[in-house]
């Protein structure tokens, strides 16, 4: 079985398309997560691969689901946080000999494919559709979303997992070399940080609108809070450290607004989800959580890097298409889990849904007010990538879990838990999802 | 600020065989008229993909946004941390950006939105790539 990339049918990019026509027809229901790491030791069992078969198994588990029952499986392929095994390096064989390989001796360590996976859950026998959402869980569930709304699949898993090998960010290759090739040199020769397009948006937001970095402190002190509470999570489980407003703001630059805490740290982890139809998941072992909408934006920025004017019109184009197809207003929003890593763009992506009645230029005083768990307006209360570490899955599971009721010690407590969004990644373009409590 | 050596390839020969006479040279759609940068294989805008050409602009523009660089991934720029790191607007068509080290301007002292123009400088392997410097008065 060839596993095709999802075809850009299967997303909603456009304004004007209306209700989606799944409306309510599609539900999540299982949750499964691996335990985090911060970087490979090379074993096996922790390889990128084996962590993603951990995650699926403890997603089927969760929605109570036998195995032969599930016919579906997308798969975000690339696994890198940045980090690449080096031309030249040695395979690592023992790794590759403790498991069913494809023709390609990384997959399962370097990357992931559908037929990799298959080969190793020997008990998943009855899957016949399998698809790749390119880049993150984000778009990997635009797609789980569709296919199982247009009948593609009815019991479908969904996972996206993260590799991390020794090594500093991104400063192996081409960053290591003595040229560059032509193409990348106009883009790469003046040595922008990841981080470095994001950072110049923040300033230029900042020096539109009269704000500053210091004003970042809350939200980022919020959302280390909800990450310790996040068991799943990489700070709760290796580094259980608060991020007060003296350590973020005395953290060193990376690029200049951005520091360090604004950098989102990269880890191994494993995130999949159990999704099924309406119907199937009523009789699952937990609490259906229904999609209302999923939007995209495939919009790039005329130039190198996109400017303020640009993520504006998107965001705000976004928030659009998000209420448009979910039926709904920014109004029944219980809560809002969009991207932040970087730390620094989520202000965009509040702005842009018009949270809690707020416009552009006006995210960072909220952020001043109260934007806890507890209050009438969490923000974040996943704590994303802030909170739990560099995966892009953190918002959805907490979406899942906050209307099924089982965040634990994040589970919103001033307001009820009924309508929630999730997406990313930055705020020009990216993939969005409206979960419900209920399924109109 | 000592930069990475080239090598152009097929679609940015122009650009860099223009860079070493001291030329700037954009990418232009014939079809829509429109510049763009970074450059690529078919016009953005054009829904078959307009046929471009090389179009030499003024060599002016305006410092639209900078940020501080403190910790790069390319090994050769790091000894020269913390470095100013510039986007450069055109006079020809404020949409289009252009990288900037802006050389002689102090760091993390940048005047936004003054007039600058481009200059050339060697890299390590003796390209010349368009740099930009602040245009005195
Ligand atoms: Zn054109």
């Amino acid at each position: 079985m060839t596993t095709p990339t999802a075809p850009d049918s299967m997303y909603r990019n456009d304004e004007g398309l209306g209700i989606w026509e799944h409306r309510g027809k599609v539900a999540a229901v299982g949750v499964g997560h691996a335990p985090t790491s911060r970087r490979w030791d090379g074993r096996p069992e922790t390889c990128v691969g084996a962590i993603t078969i951990d995650a699926l198994r403890k997603a089927i588990d969760d929605a109570g689901v036998a195995p032969d029952q599930i016919d579906g499986l997308v798969v975000v392929p690339v696994t890198t946080t940045g980090a690449f095994w080096e031309a030249g390096k040695p395979l690592p064989m023992d790794v590759i000999q403790s498991f069913n390989q494809t023709d390609d001796p990384l997959d399962g360590i370097a990357k992931l494919s559908a037929e990799w996976l298959l080969k190793n859950m020997p008990e998943l026998t009855n899957v016949n559709f399998t698809m790749y959402g390119p880049g993150c869980m984000s778009n990997a569930l635009n797609v789980t979303a569709q296919a199982v709304g247009d009948g593609l699949t009815h019991t479908c898993l969904v996972v996206k997992s993260w590799h991390n090998f020794e090594g500093r960010y991104y400063q192996g290759g081409a960053n290591a070399g003595a040229a560059l090739p032509g193409t990348p040199a106009i883009t790469q020769l003046w040595g922008g940080p990841a981080s470095y397009s994001t950072a110049l948006q923040f300033a230029e937001y900042c020096r539109k609108y009269g704000k500053t970095h210091e004003m970042m402190a809350p939200f980022m002190e919020n959302s280390r809070r909800n990450g310790l509470r996040f068991p799943e999570g990489y700070w709760a489980q290796h580094r259980p450290e608060e991020l007060g407003p003296e350590d973020y703001l005395a953290s060193r630059w990376i690029a200049k607004p951005a520091n360090l805490f604004d950098n989102d740290i990269p880890i191994m982890m494993s995130g999949a989800y159990l999704f099924s139809t309406a119907e199937r998941a009523a009789d699952m072992k937990q609490k259906p959580v229904y999609i209302l909408n999923h939007a995209s934006s495939n919009t790039r920025p005329r130039s190198l890097l996109p400017t303020l004017d640009e993520v504006e019109a998107d965001t705000a184009r976004t928030g659009r298409k998000i209420y448009e197809g979910a039926g709904i207003t920014a109004d029944d929003l219980s809560f809002e889990n969009m991207y932040d890593g970087f730390s620094l763009f989520h202000q965009f992506h509040l702005e842009g849904l018009g949270y809690r009645g707020i416009k552009f230029g006006e995210a960072l005083d909220f952020y001043q007010t109260d934007i806890s768990i507890e209050g009438p307006n969490p923000v974040s209360p996943s704590g994303g990538n802030v909170g739990s570490g560099r995966s892009r899955v953190w918002m959805h599971t907490d979406c899942i879990q906050q209307l099924q009721g089982r965040a634990g010690a994040r589970q919103v407590t001033g307001v009820k838990p009924e309508v929630g969004v999730s997406g990313g990644p930055m705020p020009l373009g990216g993939n969005y999802t409206v979960w419900s409590a209920s399924p109109d | 600020m000592a930069k990475q050596g080239v090598d152009p390839d097929e679609l940015t020969q122009p650009f860099w065989d223009a860079a070493n006479e001291q030329r700037l040279v954009i990418q232009n759609c014939v079809d829509c008229d429109r510049l763009q940068h970074p450059p690529s294989n078919t016009c953005r805008d054009c829904d078959d993909g307009g046929a471009l050409e090389w179009k030499q602009v003024s060599g002016r523009g305006t410092i639209y946004n900078y940020g501080v660089v403190h910790d790069c991934p390319v090994r050769l720029l790091q000894e020269d941390q913390p470095f100013n790191l510039a986007v450069i607007m055109l006079d020809d068509d404020p949409g289009i950006q252009m990288y900037s080290h802006l050389p002689g301007v102090p760091v993390d002292d940048v005047p936004v939105g003054a007039a600058v123009e481009v200059i050339f400088e060697p890299s390590a392997n003796g390209q010349l790539v368009p740099e930009w410097r602040v245009i005195d008065g």
